[in-house]
C-alpha cells in the first residue's frame, strides 16, 4: 500500500508540474471538491485516478476496527451524533453480513460469518440510481467515478434516498450542528451541512485533492485498500485479480465500486 | 365572473372561515417545521417519504380522475356529462394545488424549489412530474374559465379551447403515469418495481376521483339550485365500479407475481403490510380496512339497483375514497420503505404536527375548490334562471 501511494504521489507531482497553471499552494481542499484532481491541478500532491474504487477485507474487520474507522470518518466530516435515532446521519457504518449482503441467503453459513461485522458506505456506483433520480444534479458523478453531493444545490426532496438500493444516504431532519459538540465542527477544514439536505460518503474527495488517501483506508490497519480501478498496476487491481471478491446487490446493475473479500486473502 | 366569489350566503362564508382557520393552524405548524426541519415529522433515515408524499400521490389521482367526465363528453359526445365537466376541471385545479403544496411541505429546502427549473434535469422523473403537473394545472384553469365564460355569455367557447381540452385528456393520464414512474423506476425498491404500478395508479385514480366528484355533486345539489343530474352520477358510479375492480385486479396480479415466484424481496414488503413482521405492523389494521372497504364496495357496486340508488351513492363513494386513500397513500409509502435496503424493519407513524400540516394543505385545497365551485354554480344558476 505504501508503495502504491508513493507511486500516486509521483504521478500526481509530475502532472502538477506539467500544468502551467499558477500553483495555488494554499489551495483549500474544498475549493477543488467538485472537479477531479486531474482537472484542477491546483495541488501538487493531488491524487489522480480514472475510477476510484475500494476493496474491503471482511476477515480483517472487527467491531473495534469498525468503530475506529467510523469514528475517524465521522469526526473528519463533522457527521453529527444526534439524540433522536430516527434523525441519524451515517457515512460509513457496521452491518452484520446478512444485512450487508441481503441476497446472500444461506441458513448454514457459520454464525460467526452470518454476524460478522461488515462496513458499508456509499458504493460510488458506475451507474448510480441516485444521480439519475436527482432533479437538480445536486448529486452527480465525477469523471473519476466519485459520486458527490452539492449541499448548496440540494432541495431536500430525498428522491436519491428512495433510489439508492444500499441505504447509503442520510437526510438532515434537523440542524446537524445540534449533534456537534458546542455546535462547532470538529474539523474546521470540512463544511458542516444545513438542515434539509442529503449527505453521504464522498470517498474523501477533499483528501484526495491534497494527496491523502481516504481516511477509512488510512486507519483501517490494512482492512481497506483504495486505488484506481483503471490502473492495471494498482493495488486494488492486484487484489481483485488474486482474491475472490463480491459486491452488494450486483444483480441491480449499479456496478458498485466497493468490493468485499470474503473469507480472507493473502494480499498485503 | 370573479364577483361571484365574493357574494355568497352566510353558509358560504362560514365554510370559508372554518377552512381558513384549519389552513391557518396548518401554516403555523408549518412555520415550526420550516425553522426546525422535517424532524418534527415521523420520517426517518429509513422511511424518507411519508404522509405528505402519500397525499400527493393520492391527489394526483384525484386530479386525473376528472378526465372521466371530460373524455366521455368530448370524445364520445356523452351529453349527460355536459353540464358537470366544469366540476371535474375545477376539481383537478384544487387537487393539483394541494399536490404542489404537499411537495413544498415535503422539501427539506423549499426556498430552493426553483432549482428544479434552473438546473433542469431531463433524466429525473421528478423534473417531468413538475412539468406535467403544472401544465395540467394551467390547462384546467384556462379551460374551466373559458367554458364558464362562454356559458355565461350564451356563446360557444372559442375553438382553441376545444384543442386544449383534447390535449388535456392525455395530460390527465400523463400526470399519473409520471407520478407512478417516480416509484417504479427505482432499483432495489421491489414493492414499487413493477410495470403494473402506473396502470394500477390510474385505476385507483379513476375510482377515487369520480367518488370524490359524486360527493361534491351531492353537496352542490343540497346547498344550491344547481342539479348535476342523476343520470350523470349513475354513469359515474358505473365508471367507479369498473375502475375499482381494475385496481383490485392489478393488486391481485401483484400478489400472484410476488407469491408464486416466491422471491423474498418482493414478498417481504407485502407481508409487512398485511401481517406485520416480528412485532412491527402498525399498518396491518389499516391495510385490511382498505381491502375490506374496497372488496365490500365492489360487491355492492356491481348490483345496479344498489349503485344507482341515490341514498347509497354517497356511502359507497366514501367507502371507495377511504379504501383507495389507505391503499395508495399510506400503504404505498410505508410498503416501499419497510423493510429498508439492509432488511431492517423501521416503521413510520406520522406525528400530530405532520397531520396538522396535512390538514392545513387539504383545507387550502378546499378553499380553492369552494371558491371555484361557487363561481361555477352561481353562473349555472344564473344561466338556468
Amino acid at each position: 500500500m505504501e508503495e502504491n501511494r508513493r507511486k500516486f504521489l509521483k504521478v500526481a507531482g509530475a502532472s502538477a508540474v506539467g500544468l502551467s497553471v499558477a500553483p495555488v499552494m494554499k489551495a483549500h481542499a474544498i475549493g477543488e471538491y467538485f472537479m477531479p484532481a486531474s482537472q484542477t491541478g491546483k495541488h501538487e500532491n493531488a491524487l489522480i485516478g480514472k475510477h476510484w474504487a475500494m476493496v474491503i477485507d471482511i476477515s480483517k474487520l472487527t467491531e473495534d476496527i469498525n468503530e475506529k474507522i467510523t469514528e475517524a470518518c465521522h469526526s473528519a466530516h463533522n457527521v453529527p451524533e444526534l439524540e433522536n435515532k430516527k434523525h441519524e446521519i451515517k457515512w460509513i457504518w457496521e452491518e452484520h453480513f446478512e444485512h450487508a449482503f441481503t441476497d446472500q441467503r444461506n441458513s448454514y453459513i457459520p454464525d460467526s460469518a452470518k454476524h460478522s461485522p461488515v462496513l458499508v458506505l456509499c458504493n460510488h456506483c458506475v451507474n448510480p440510481p441516485c444521480v439519475k433520480a436527482c432533479p437538480t444534479k445536486a448529486t452527480f458523478k465525477r469523471d473519476d467515478g466519485i459520486v458527490l453531493m452539492d449541499f448548496h444545490r440540494c432541495i431536500g426532496c430525498r428522491f436519491c434516498m428512495a433510489a439508492c438500493p444500499y441505504g447509503s444516504r442520510s437526510f438532515n431532519l434537523e440542524d446537524p450542528r445540534n449533534g456537534l459538540e458546542d455546535r462547532k465542527p470538529k474539523n474546521p477544514q470540512f463544511p458542516t451541512r444545513m438542515k434539509g439536505v442529503v449527505e453521504k460518503c464522498n470517498f474523501c474527495a477533499e483528501r484526495l485533492a491534497v494527496g491523502q488517501m481516504p481516511l477509512c483506508a488510512e486507519v483501517s490497519e490494512g482492512a481497506i485498500v483504495f486505488g484506481d480501478l483503471e490502473d492495471p498496476e494498482s493495488e486494488v487491481r492486484s487484489i481483485l485479480a488474486k482474491s475472490f471478491t463480491i459486491r452488494r446487490k450486483p444483480a441491480l446493475g449499479t456496478e458498485p465500486s466497493v468490493y468485499y473479500i470474503v473469507g480472507g486473502g493473502d494480499h498485503a | 365572473m370573479l364577483e361571484n366569489a365574493i357574494k355568497g350566503t352566510k353558509n358560504y362564508w362560514l365554510l370559508l372561515m372554518v377552512l381558513a382557520g384549519i389552513a391557518g393552524v396548518g401554516f403555523l405548524v408549518y412555520l415550526n417545521q420550516f425553522s426546525y426541519g422535517l424532524g418534527i415529522t415521523g420520517l426517518s433515515r429509513d422511511v424518507t417519504w411519508g404522509f405528505y408524499i402519500a397525499q400527493f400521490t393520492f391527489l394526483v389521482g384525484v386530479a386525473a380522475g376528472g378526465v372521466m367526465l371530460v373524455l366521455p363528453y368530448y370524445l364520445h359526445d356523452y351529453k349527460a356529462f355536459g353540464r358537470i365537466t366544469i366540476l371535474g376541471e375545477f376539481l383537478a385545479v384544487g387537487a393539483i394545488i394541494m399536490c404542489l403544496l404537499f411537495i413544498v411541505a415535503d422539501m427539506g429546502q423549499p426556498i430552493r424549489a426553483m432549482n428544479v427549473i434552473m438546473n433542469a434535469t431531463p433524466y429525473s422523473m421528478l423534473f417531468w412530474d413538475f412539468i406535467v403537473l403544472n401544465t395540467y394545472l394551467v390547462l384546467n384553469i384556462v379551460i374551466g374559465w373559458k367554458l364558464l365564460e362562454a356559458e355565461r355569455n350564451y356563446v360557444k367557447p372559442p375553438a382553441w379551447v376545444k384543442l386544449l381540452i383534447y390535449f388535456s385528456i392525455p395530460c390527465a393520464f400523463g400526470i399519473h403515469t409520471v407520478t407512478a414512474y417516480l416509484y417504479c423506476g427505482l432499483p432495489g425498491r421491489h414493492f414499487w418495481l413493477t410495470a403494473v404500478l402506473a396502470p394500477r395508479f390510474l385505476a385507483s385514480a379513476f375510482a377515487a376521483g369520480p367518488s370524490f366528484l359524486i360527493i361534491l355533486c351531492f353537496i352542490v345539489r343540497k346547498f344550491t339550485k344547481f342539479d348535476p343530474g342523476t343520470k350523470a352520477m349513475q354513469t359515474l358510479m358505473k365508471i367507479i365500479t369498473y375502475a375499482l375492480i381494475a385496481n383490485v385486479f392489478f393488486f391481485a396480479c401483484e400478489l400472484f407475481t410476488a407469491f408464486y415466484s416466491g422471491i423474498p424481496s418482493h414478498i417481504d414488503h407485502i407481508k409487512y403490510l398485511f401481517v406485520g413482521h416480528e412485532g412491527h405492523g402498525v399498518l396491518v389494521p389499516w391495510m385490511w380496512a382498505s381491502m375490506i372497504l374496497m372488496g365490500l364496495s365492489i360487491c355492492l357496486l356491481v348490483v345496479p339497483s344498489i349503485r344507482n340508488d341515490e341514498r347509497m351513492m354517497p356511502v359507497l363513494c366514501v367507502m371507495v375514497f377511504i379504501g383507495t386513500w389507505i391503499d395508495k397513500g399510506m400503504g404505498m409509502m410505508a410498503g416501499g420503505f419497510v423493510p429498508n435496503p439492509m432488511h431492517h424493519y423501521n416503521e413510520y407513524v406520522p406525528t400530530l404536527k405532520e397531520i396538522a400540516i396535512t390538514l392545513g394543505v387539504w383545507a387550502t385545497g378546499f378553499i380553492v375548490l369552494t371558491i371555484l365551485y361557487k363561481i361555477a354554480v352561481s353562473i349555472k344558476e344564473e344561466v338556468r334562471a
